[in-house]
């Protein structure tokens, strides 16, 4: 299943949900101002490296290349995908789940 | 709808409702939402979560900030058959809040049970 | 769209619906259903009462299918069915007579 969050972790709790309401090795891509949750060094990193339900990270480029982030800025386990990415992870799970 | 739904395809859909009742137009659209499926005798289910456990507060009372008293609309969700309606704990407790707080019989579930409750359904909703 | 009740005009939507809920007296209800060529006896007033309480607890308009249900559990199977329902409402029990009650169109009603 496919998770999508579009919100900063520091505005909503979006994030913290999707991480505690998602099963296990679910995919979470993160877009919009969901970015935010992808830089490295900051108070919620660390549980992205962890990682105790080993899901798979991923970050919207154009999403990143907006807010002026690039991969040096990221968490090394975040894979950076393009839109065509994007649609590629939609037609790869049956269900997606935002959340807002 | 004055005819019955025409034997269609059932679907199972889960309703996440995650935002407090009345600072945006969220919550009470999703119940109208809900109602509409409900009344084409879809297989519906409301899960909620984070702020969303505040829709269910008893005794809201709307009166003196001019707007519709949706809450009560909760309670007619029995008459459209929609019983499946699960409350996460964590976010109850974070809140303070306990089953006597909420308007309607929920079942209040851990966040394990949630996340297997939106794993097992077909289409997701979310508000 | 407006019709007139005891020398008031009174707002609806375009398909007769009441605009405000607090405009109904029971003359709406007579006025509305004359020009649909009923006549209200007390049978179909038990109906319309029945929506205006349902209403004022659940702030909707029920779908005929919950209408059914609920008439049926309040004022028993005899007239909690279509088919009574139907007769004194020919146009459905869910649009029909929540219009003569003033609420608005059934949600969920196409």
């Amino acid at each position: 299943m496919l998770h999508t969050i579009n919100k900063s972790p520091y505005e909503k709790n979006s994030f913290e949900t999707c991480m505690r309401l998602a099963a296990a090795e679910s995919s979470i891509l993160l877009i919009e101002d969901g970015v935010y949750a992808a830089i490295d060094n900051t108070k919620i990193s660390e549980l992205i490296k962890e990682n105790p339900s080993n899901f798979k990270f991923y970050v919207l480029e154009a999403d990143l290349k907006a807010r002026g982030l690039d991969k040096n800025s990221l968490i090394p386990n975040i894979e950076i995908i393009s839109y065509k990415g994007f649609v590629k992870l939609t037609v790869e799970n049956e269900k997606t789940q935002t959340w807002l | 709808m004055e005819e019955q739904a025409e034997s269609g395809i059932v679907k199972k859909f889960l309703y996440v409702n995650r935002r407090a009742p009345h600072g945006s137009i969220y919550a009470h659209e999703a119940l109208e939402v809900v109602l509409i499926a409900a009344a084409f005798e879809q297989d519906v289910t409301l899960a909620f979560i984070d702020d969303g456990v505040y829709q269910l507060k008893k005794n809201q009372d709307t009166a003196d900030i001019n707007t519709k008293n949706f809450s009560k609309i909760y309670s007619a969700l029995e008459g459209y058959d929609v019983e499946k309606i699960f409350v996460e704990k964590e976010s109850l407790d974070e809140r303070g809040l306990k089953e006597d707080d909420l308007s309607v019989d929920v079942e209040i579930i851990s966040s394990n049970d949630m996340k297997k409750l939106i794993t097992a359904s077909e289409v997701i909703f979310n508000f | 769209m407006t019709i007139e009740v005891n020398g008031k005009s009174l707002e609806t939507d375009e398909e007769g619906y009441l605009s405000n809920l607090n405009d109904w007296e029971k003359d709406v209800a007579s006025v509305m259903a004359e020009a649909e060529d009923i006549t209200l006896g007390d049978d179909h007033w038990e109906i319309i009462n029945f929506l205006r309480e349902y209403y004022e607890e659940y702030q909707i308009a029920p779908a005929v299918r919950v209408l059914t249900k609920a008439v049926a559990k309040k004022l028993g199977k005899d007239k909690g069915n279509s088919k009574y329902l139907y007769e004194l409402f020919p146009y459905g029990p869910g649009k029909q007579a929540c219009k003569f009650a003033g609420l608005p169109k059934p949600t969920g009603c196409v």
